[in-house]
């Protein structure tokens, strides 16, 4: 019955709906593109740098303890309230998984393939980009699928200062105890997080190198 | 900082209603995690079902979750109280699980030699063993679980969350940092606690 009422919401809502959803997602993919842009580089800049890299990797391992809600008030009150502010706070979510995945993932490359690829007489550059980056992508890409699920899920929480999506119905939802405009927000959220946990799943899975899926 | 000076009890309340949730649901979760942990540690196909249902669970966001257990229990601590123990239950059962068959086949065969039974082997061997993989476990779902207490205020669980939805809706920038930062700290604390613990528990082991 409630399920009904909150399609006939829908149906009765479509622009609202539609808006809704498409900030939400757009929220989750500028957020996610620029943490992606930011850690992965860092990431791998760190995994040659000792010294940094202890600082760096502390860091995000205390950033990735924070509660989701409390980056999300703590960038309110410097940053105000809207799109750009939830973004620039979920870019902050996404930043340690990538960041801690890409290091690792850079540093765990086995040394004998290293050594190998330069006996071949490959440069610096080349070990990265032809050896140590394809051999890394798979573990780099646990890291971004972490961090999507967790972008998407707390970009639920972005209603609350201001950066709409689908948190907005759920907010409203509670506000006035309706139950089926809160299942508006709510099983679509939850639908989209799945969904991008499945998606970001499969990529994996395709760019995971062949010589590693046979080990 | 002043507002933070005359209201501290208010804060202190904040803060031990936060622990007393959190704590609540992660002693249930534990309980729950041991006895299906365990059984999935004997069985690769519920191992399978346990960790894909409750994966499931764990990746709703935490207040689509809230929300949609508001017209089954409504609002307040048993809300919360679910989804915290759903949301911590995927990594208890897979940290039980892992742990208890990463003992050495060895020493419980040995076990078995000396005349325990399965259950005193469970209890006293293989547990034990576990320990560091299980705490391990136990450290990110305090702070998973420590994180959603702070949405949860939002369905009236209290907590620290209280306050940062009053500063976010009063326009009250100190109500925030306070209750934000509070959380932070607490989230960090139990995480350097625990990893302490498991830290210790490891080098005991070897």
């Amino acid at each position: 019955m409630l399920l009904l009422e909150a399609w006939q919401f829908i149906v009765e809502h479509p622009a609202r709906f539609r808006d809704a959803l498409v900030t939400h997602i757009a929220l989750s993919a500028v957020a996610l593109a620029c943490a992606i842009a930011i850690a992965v580089p860092i990431g791998v800049w760190l995994s040659g740098h000792r010294r940094a890299a202890l600082v760096a990797i502390t860091t995000a391992n205390i950033g990735r303890t924070l509660p989701s809600l409390a980056i999300l008030a703590l960038v309110m009150p410097v940053l105000g309230t809207g799109f750009l502010p939830s973004a620039f706070a979920l870019t902050l979510l996404a930043l340690p998984p990538i960041l801690l995945n890409t290091y690792t993932a850079v540093r765990q490359v086995d040394p004998d393939i290293v050594d190998a690829a330069k006996g071949m007489g490959m440069e610096r550059r080349q070990i990265i980009a032809r050896v140590e980056i394809p051999l890394a992508v798979p573990v780099i890409f646990a890291g971004i699928r972490t961090a999507a699920v967790q972008v998407v899920s707390g970009a639920v929480l972005a209603a609350y200062i201001g950066g709409g999506g689908l948190g907005d119905f759920i907010t409203a939802g509670i506000a006035m105890m309706a139950m089926p405009q809160l299942l508006v927000g709510a099983i679509p959220a939850t639908l989209l997080s799945l969904g991008t946990d499945r998606l970001f799943g499969r990529i994996q899975q395709v760019l995971t190198p062949r010589g590693l899926k046979a080990a | 900082m002043k507002w933070l000076l005359n209201n501290w009890d208010q804060v202190l309340v904040a803060l031990g209603q936060h622990i007393v949730i959190a704590f609540t649901s992660l002693a249930i979760a534990f309980v729950l995690s041991l006895f299906i942990g365990v059984w999935a540690a004997r069985s690769e196909r519920v191992y399978r079902w346990a960790i894909g249902l409750s994966g499931l669970l764990y990746t709703v966001p935490t207040l689509a979750f809230l929300a949609m257990l508001i017209p089954i229990v409504g609002l307040g601590r048993t809300n919360a109280i679910i989804c915290m123990v759903s949301f911590s239950l995927m990594i208890l059962i897979r940290n039980v699980a892992i742990g208890i068959r990463e003992v050495p086949e060895e020493i419980t065969d040995a076990a078995r030699g000396m005349g325990m039974n399965a259950a005193e082997i469970l209890a006293r061997i293989e547990v034990p063993l576990a320990l560091p993989v299980i705490v391990a476990g136990l450290r990110i779902a305090t702070v998973t679980v420590i994180s959603v207490a702070v949405v949860a205020a939002y369905v009236n669980a209290g907590g620290l969350g209280t306050l940062i939805f009053n500063g976010i809706s009063n326009d009250h920038a100190a109500k925030i940092w306070v209750g934000a930062l509070t959380a932070c700290a607490l989230s960090v604390v139990a995480d350097l606690s625990l990893a302490r613990l498991e830290g210790w528990l490891r080098h005991r082991a070897a």
